[in-house]
């Protein structure tokens, strides 16, 4: 079972500290079964033969042994928490040193929600069954033999009643929860289904405003939660039982402990304060019985947890450094593909195909093709976010995959399709890649990328950005994007339909300003404006993964169809008109 | 649970100025747990306690089947004490065999009977109880969902979508587990306590004065540590949040962190947010986690002190031995509602905190409701006039100052101008999904701010760049705009809006099931479906924006035909992007910092040299593109 093997893992760093545990829990257990013991003679020597003098010296023992056995528990507790945190701290420390080194092929695949959630609910819930199970269960097992074994000695013809009815407790408690668990699971399902509507009625609340479709939503959120309501009673009143059934069976277990203790005592064969202490004895043990289902009800749940969890720690990086990795450009800042192809493993179709060119310094390729051509993935090909399946990336004369990653990523200015900020300040985004740079050089890019006008506005420098950038617009994001790559002063420039938030104005003057500062780097463009790529040394034109021309603008309108159709699309609409 | 959402402000559906103060409470960090506790303990109580009212006759009899089920169980070990002085009596009365046997089968009888009756209704009552919970909670979650459609957009613009999404949905869960799980022994053990009391005053007042010491004991130990816990819980779950902040960002910018080589950076990071995580979760568990064992340590010294005291009374002859007895199993009993009310009391501080945390979204301020008696034209012909408008999202910041505009029933009104400038807020304005601060907007002469919403609503088809699909078929996603559109309509508007042609190539045609976030349509086809819910809608006014991004450009050129076809005699508003729209456009609209600045024609404008000229001069600078 991988939840086993995930806590055999990552709790054999702590295995000193667990057996520590084991023992402060088990002697923590003992203890609390000796008092009975001691108990029992209060009642049998002391109060039953009216010996004051031993009631006082078996009271200050007892004291003792409740003290010590505090002391125990609390130590217990800490190290229980100690090793449950250690090991939430460690696969969380694990599960992201992972998914930092995934290449974007293996976070698309398993999508960076899903990685955030495993890296945060899921570790929590397994964590928590830890804790549960270092703090409160581990006793368990002690507190049932150790009682058993006192219990015998109390009395072994009474032990029987034990013996019949721990078992009961245990089936009555394993049918509830084996009805329970179903119970449960499509509660979650019904919960998830109650939050997707809710969820759909926030994002789509202009649509479902401006259709007048209140009501509908209304009736539809209806369903989902009397579903929901359904199942939680099921569920809810199945769970009712627990409580009373534990008791009930504890309560009538001590009945029959009075009622044959009672002839025992008759016979001779047991003394009132074994009987007491037996009563006692019994107590704990189903205790300890019920605090185990608890972690039974959890375990579920921490099953499917350390099922995500594991799959992550197993996916393995499609990228990897090289072993003998090359530390210099052989000539910078061109930009080389050889025969490129890129497919996904277990995919039966290539997605790129045959894509060769070259650029160099101070040269711009334009990449243009309908959704799904494989543009991003020949940008994410270039920046070595994915590997090639056959063929070469050359960056500066070198192959990418033999490139230290560090001067690699060093000499990259990438600016994504969906732009992306940090928490922080626009300088702390700005410096992103460039830690050393000064303000003046913020205040150059910003200028270039027509965002200084919006910084000002906002305060400077210093302005606040909030996480994912919702403090600004999807216009200024996209201009501090570009203003980030441009601060690097890198050897490529990688623009992913980046202007495309920008409205045409703004778009051109960017265009027109970077020119100076792109001299001595290569440029590539993904676009989708033909104004924004008509001024490319090179366009390519992607259909289908493949490369179906590749030329100048004028040089491409005759020679492309596709290229042709593209222009004409945007181009022939306002005279058709 | 838990697929994330975050709040997403696309500039074309929201131009609000940015949410004031720091990112809302509920932000990125909290993953289903809410992170602070109430503020306003006894008012959210109360009103919790209020929306339980409705459900007061299966209340009181959940309040009755506690005491019952209580007193039963109190009453236990009183007659087992008795079943030992039985046998006490019978020892110490001429040995074993003058036990009373016969009347000692009598009382232990008769405790199975009050223990399976106690259990009974316990049952009975935890079953009731789950099902005043589960009520309460379905109609509280219905009364939110109620909510949502009465608060103005603004409330939603403002708090982000994921902070509202979180309260309606994380924070009810939390409250309904809470409730569900802390209610039922609550209930019970504040009665057990009472009861135990009562029974221990019953067997030995002096004794019952001894075990009740312990209660302040316990209280003080709990409070002592409770507030050191408090502070630690509270570190934890800043830490909790600041660590899922940083999980998420770098997450979803992966290709930022690695392209821009920071991964060692952000690592190093991490493991120091991760280890202040540790540390404070780690002493939050174990300081919390003490309650128990010293609970227990309080519960020893109570018996040592009964054992002794009740020991000598024994002695004395002032009390039974099944008193002794009797009196042990209460305090034992009297220790386990204090430290389990201990350790509810972190489960129903949080539960409380959700709860505090929904009625703010339900308290939230609504939007002016419909004037009585007000109506406004089923069919408008579709003349739009601004008059005098001025509007402002923050009153620092005016944005619309004394706009006025005439749109005659078929024209198209193209909005134009750099990103920013505001172009959504007249579409806000027009939607009324937000209402001008001065002036008036009128449709057929009738102001809109007297007509009812849902009026003025059905008059105008809206289509956005930011397009919503909700989960259910294709064909239900269409006829969202018009729920009684028959299968020939349905079919028409399709074709209408090129979604047949993509449709036939779906494995289930027009029952594949889609989802806003799905993959099964790309965004263009999205784009298409939005308009086909337009067409089926048939209003008189169309509301357009322009997609700029992420369409190619074949399926852009079959939105273009479906959004003219979809504009032919009908007064449209587009916030346009295409040359072609601002060219044939009636009126156009340049705006520039939320300020209208040049109203006209396309050739009027040009001639007049001013900012739309620079505007559509910039699109073609360095091409020679025009002359084809």
């Amino acid at each position: 079972m991988k939840l086993i093997r995930l806590l055999r893992l990552y709790l054999r760093p702590y295995r000193r500290l667990l057996t520590l545990l084991v023992c402060l829990q088990g002697v923590q257990a003992m203890l609390n079964l000796y008092l009975p013991n001691l108990n029992a003679r209060v009642i049998d020597e002391g109060v039953l033969k009216g010996n004051t003098h031993l009631i006082w010296s078996l009271g200050g023992q007892m004291l003792a042994v409740a003290l010590v056995q505090a002391v125990f528990a609390i130590a217990a507790v800490f190290l229980g928490a100690r090793i449950a945190m250690s090991f939430g701290r460690d696969i969380r420390n694990a599960l992201f040193a992972r998914s930092i080194r995934f290449s974007a092929r293996e976070v698309n695949q398993l999508t960076a929600p899903s990685l955030i959630t495993r890296l945060t609910n899921d570790v929590q819930q397994v964590q928590l069954l830890v804790v549960m199970s270092c703090t409160m269960v581990l006793a368990a097992p002690v507190t049932v033999v150790g009682g058993l074994i006192l219990a015998l000695h109390q009395n072994a013809r009474m032990s029987w009643l034990l013996v019949a009815s721990a078992p009961i407790l245990g089936i009555c408690l394993g049918i509830l929860i084996s009805r329970l668990i179903p119970q449960f699971r499509i509660m979650q399902e019904r919960l998830d289904n109650v939050n997707q509507v809710l969820r759909e009625q926030i994002s789509g609340i202009r649509v479902v405003r401006a259709f007048v479709r209140e009501p509908h939503e209304t009736r539809r959120f209806a369903k989902v939660n009397d579903d929901l309501t359904h199942t939680s009673l099921v569920a809810g009143r199945l769970m009712a039982g627990m409580f009373p059934l534990v008791m009930l069976v504890v309560n009538v277990s001590n009945t029959a402990v009075v009622w044959f203790g009672a002839n025992l005592i008759a016979d001779r064969a047991m003394t009132i304060g074994s009987l007491i202490a037996f009563l006692t004895y019994f107590t704990l043990i189903l205790m300890a019985i019920m605090m185990a289902t608890f972690v039974v009800v959890m375990a579920p749940r921490a099953v499917v947890s350390s099922e995500r969890i594991t799959e992550v720690l197993h996916t393995e990086t499609s990228v990897s450094p090289p072993k003998e990795p090359v530390r210099a450009f052989r000539t910078p800042g061109t930009l080389e593909l050889r025969d490129v192809a890129f497919g996904y493993p277990g995919a039966d179709a290539l997605v790129l195909e045959g894509i060769s060119f070259a650029c160099g310094p101070g040269q711009t390729t334009a990449i243009v093709g309908s959704t799904g051509a494989g543009k991003t993935s020949l940008v994410n090909l270039v920046a070595r976010l994915f590997d090639v399946t056959s063929g070469a990336v050359l960056l500066g004369g070198v192959d990418v995959r033999e490139l230290d990653p560090d001067l690699l990523w060093h000499r990259i200015g990438l600016v994504p399709q969906r732009p992306h900020l940090f928490s922080g300040t626009v300088a702390s985004n700005l410096r992103y890649g460039r830690p050393d740079a000064g303000d003046t050089d913020l205040w150059d890019s910003l200028e270039i990328s027509q965002a200084a006008d919006f910084v000002l506005a906002m305060g400077g420098l210093d302005a606040r950005i909030t996480q994912g950038g919702t403090n600004v617009s999807g216009g200024q994001r996209q201009r501090l994007s570009i203003a980030r790559a441009l601060v690097r002063r890198p050897d490529v420039y990688i623009f992913d339909d980046s202007f495309s938030a920008l409205d045409l104005a703004t778009d051109a003057r960017l265009r027109a300003a970077m020119r100076p500062i792109t001299a001595e780097s290569s440029v590539l463009v993904v676009a989708q404006r033909i104004s924004t790529i008509i001024a490319a040394d090179q366009i390519l034109v992607l259909e289908g993964g493949h490369q179906v021309g590749l030329g100048s603008h004028e040089a491409l309108r005759q020679s492309s169809p596709t290229y042709a159709e593209i222009v004409a699309s945007q181009m022939a609409q306002p005279d058709a008109a | 649970m838990s697929t994330e959402t975050r709040p997403e402000t696309k500039e074309s559906t929201s131009a609000p100025p940015p949410a004031s103060g720091p990112m809302g409470r509920g932000g990125p960090g909290s993953f289903g747990m809410p992170l602070e506790r109430s503020k306003d303990f006894g008012g959210t109580l109360r009103r919790l306690t209020i929306r339980l009212l409705p459900q007061w006759y299966r209340f009181v009899a959940v309040v009755v089947l506690s005491i019952t089920s209580v007193t039963l169980t109190v009453l236990g070990p009183k007659l087992l004490g008795d079943g030992t002085n039985v046998i006490v009596k019978g020892l110490f009365h001429g040995g074993p065999g003058a036990i009373d046997f016969s009347k000692l089968h009598q009382i232990l009888f008769l405790v199975v009977l009050l223990y399976l009756g106690a259990g009974t209704a316990q049952y009975i009552q935890a079953f009731t109880l789950a099902g005043v919970v589960q009520r309460t909670m379905q109609r509280l979650r219905s009364d939110v969902e109620d909510k949502l459609n009465r608060v103005p957009l603004q409330y939603v613009d403002r708090s982000g979508r994921g902070e509202i999404l979180s309260r309606v949905t994380n924070d009810i869960d939390n409250l309904a587990q809470s409730l569900q799980q802390t209610m039922s022994q609550m209930l019970t053990n504040v009665f057990m306590l009472v009861g135990t009391v009562v029974m221990m005053f019953v067997i030995s007042p002096v004794l019952a004065v001894v075990a009740i010491v312990t209660i302040p004991v316990s209280t003080f130990i709990i409070r002592f540590i409770a507030a050191r816990a408090r502070v630690r819980f509270t570190a934890q779950w800043d830490n909790t949040g600041l660590l899922n902040g940083l999980v998420e960002e770098t997450l979803t910018g992966h290709a930022i962190v690695k392209t821009f080589g920071r991964e060692r950076e952000v690592e190093a990071e991490f493991q120091r947010t991760n280890n202040d995580l540790f540390e404070a979760s780690y002493s939050a568990q174990s300081i919390s986690s003490s309650i128990q064992p010293s609970m227990i340590l309080v519960g020893n010294l109570n018996f040592v002190a009964i054992a002794v005291i009740g020991g000598l009374k024994v002695a004395s002859h002032s009390l039974s031995i099944g008193g002794v007895q009797a009196f042990i199993q209460y305090s034992r009993q009297f220790a386990q509602p204090l430290s389990f009310l201990a350790s509810m009391a972190n489960l129903f501080q949080s539960g409380l905190a959700s709860a505090e945390r929904v009625f703010e979204f339900l308290d939230a301020e609504e939007f002016v409701p419909d004037a009585v008696g007000a109506v406004g034209p089923d069919r408008a012909k579709g003349r739009v006039v601004f008059d005098h408008v001025s509007f402002s999202y923050d009153p620092d910041r005016p944005l619309i100052t004394d706009l006025s505009l005439v749109a005659e029933p078929g024209q198209t009104v193209a909005i134009v101008g750099p990103t920013g400038a505001g172009k959504t807020t007249l579409v806000n304005l027009i939607m009324r999904f937000y209402d001008v601060d001065s002036g008036a907007i009128t449709l057929d002469g009738q102001d809109i701010s007297k007509m009812p919403r849902s009026v003025l609503r059905s008059n105008i088809g809206m289509v956005l760049q930011d397009t919503w699909l909700f989960a259910g078929s294709i064909r239900d996603n269409i006829a969202y705009g018009n729920l009684d559109a028959s299968e020939e309509q349905i079919l028409a508007a399709a074709q209408a809006a090129y979604v047949d042609r993509f449709v036939h190539g779906l494995s289930h045609g027009y029952d594949t099931v889609v989802d806003d976030e799905g993959t099964a349509v790309s965004a263009g086809e999205k784009q298409l479906l939005t308009i086909a819910r337009a067409f089926v809608a048939n209003p008189c006014i169309l509301i357009l924006d322009e997609a700029t991004s992420s369409v190619d450009t074949r399926t852009e050129v079959l939105i273009q035909n479906a959004m003219e076809a979809l504009r032919a005699e009908r007064t449209s508003f587009v916030i346009a992007h295409r040359l072609s729209t601002v060219r044939n456009a009636d009126v156009i609209l340049v705006m520039e910092d939320g300020q209208i600045v040049e109203v006209g024609h396309h050739t009027d404008l040009l001639r007049r040299d001013g900012a739309y000229a620079r505007l559509y001069n910039a699109q073609f600078t360095g091409a020679a593109v025009e002359v084809t």
